[in-house]
């Protein structure tokens, strides 16, 4: 009996462990028909460390994870294999850093619509569970949020 | 005196929104050998080059539609940048140059820089002709793949000329509207 209890103590503990992911205000930016690739951007939290590692979505034939990176004033993008979600301090999929990248669109992403996307994530365990979103679009001229901005001395 | 000092350059700073006087926020190119003009096709296949806009001035930057970052955030930064302007916004012509004319149709382009502001304007050429431009503006770029296509590196620069068709101001990615419509209200007196 006591046996029992405590295997289903150890096993809830385990469960409880387990990197829970919050996906805070997701936003896809707005294409123009022909457009063929667009960025999704959002806050991830969690509260143990883990690794966004994959991403997928219907309107999208290909999805990858990037990265921006200025390099004196060359801004260079590159696809990553992993984003990491340190515990605690989360990170923030925003324009200049990271982002979804959605690729060979199957349609326009219209301002107002909503983006389902399924992001994989990774926990130190190894396991890994996904996580629903619905990311509405915004215009394609939405302005960086503010503090983006460095101001000259 | 150090106090007052300290409160001084406060007014000032208060004075110049941001940016001292009539100092410019970006990089002053006033007298630059290069960056002298563009000669490109818009969207109706008509040849545009600097004289077509004298008495504005122009903000010129080189990007491609398929990218999810850089561009729009400096087109959306030159749109709040025009409001900021006011009446003065009609002064202002925007210009963006694609550095991938190969899957930036005319069409496209069109309607892409539409989204951003009807008085905007997108200009293209053969990629002979781009690579021109881009070198007289001193603007890197090269086309990396990603996934099954490809992207574009490019220089984030925003150029400013002045209503005299002059290259005065270069203005980072990393400047925000109100030093972009600082500089432009600064074009503007000085041509007055």
């Amino acid at each position: 009996m006591t046996r029992t209890l405590l295997a289903s103590f150890f096993l809830l503990a385990a469960t409880a462990a387990f990197a829970q992911v919050t996906v805070k205000d997701p936003w896809v930016r707005a294409t123009v028909p022909q457009q063929k690739t667009t960025g999704a951007f959002m806050k991830l939290e969690s509260n143990e460390d883990a690794r966004l590692v994959a991403a997928s979505s219907p309107v999208a034939g290909v999805v990858e994870l990037h990265e921006m990176a200025m390099e004196q004033g060359v801004m260079k993008m590159r696809a990553v294999p992993s984003i990491a979600v340190p515990a605690g301090k989360g990170v923030e999929l925003k324009p200049g850093g990271y982002h979804v990248m959605l690729m060979e669109l199957k349609t326009q992403v219209k301002e107002g619509d909503t983006v389902p996307i399924t992001l994989t994530f990774e926990g130190k365990d190894g396991k890994r569970r996904t996580v629903e979103v619905k990311a509405p679009a915004r215009p394609l001229k939405t302005a960086p949020g503010h503090g983006e901005a460095k101001k000259p001395h | 005196m150090r106090r007052f000092c300290g409160w001084l350059m406060l007014a000032l700073a208060l004075a110049g929104c941001g940016a001292e006087g009539d100092r410019f926020a970006g990089v002053d190119l006033t007298g630059a050998s290069w960056g002298k003009d563009f000669h490109l096709r818009d969207p109706e296949g008509r040849v545009r080059s600097l004289a077509d806009f004298r008495g504005k001035v122009v903000a010129v930057f080189f990007g491609f539609v398929q990218c999810p970052d850089a561009c729009p955030t400096a087109l959306a930064r030159a749109v709040e940048a025009k409001k900021k302007l006011g009446a003065n916004g009609d002064r202002l012509q925007v210009i963006f140059i694609t550095v991938d004319p190969e899957r930036d149709s005319a069409e496209l382009l069109r309607e892409y820089i539409a989204a951003f502001d009807p008085t905007f304007l997108a200009l293209r050429g053969t990629p002979e002709e781009v690579r021109r431009v881009a070198d007289e503006f001193k603007v890197f770029y090269e086309k990396v793949p990603t996934g099954s296509a490809y992207t574009v590196n490019h220089s984030t620069m925003t150029y400013l000329f002045d209503p005299q068709g002059r290259l005065r101001v270069g203005l980072s990615h990393a400047l925000g509207a109100e030093q972009f419509a600082h500089d432009v209200r600064l074009l503007l007196k000085q041509a007055s």
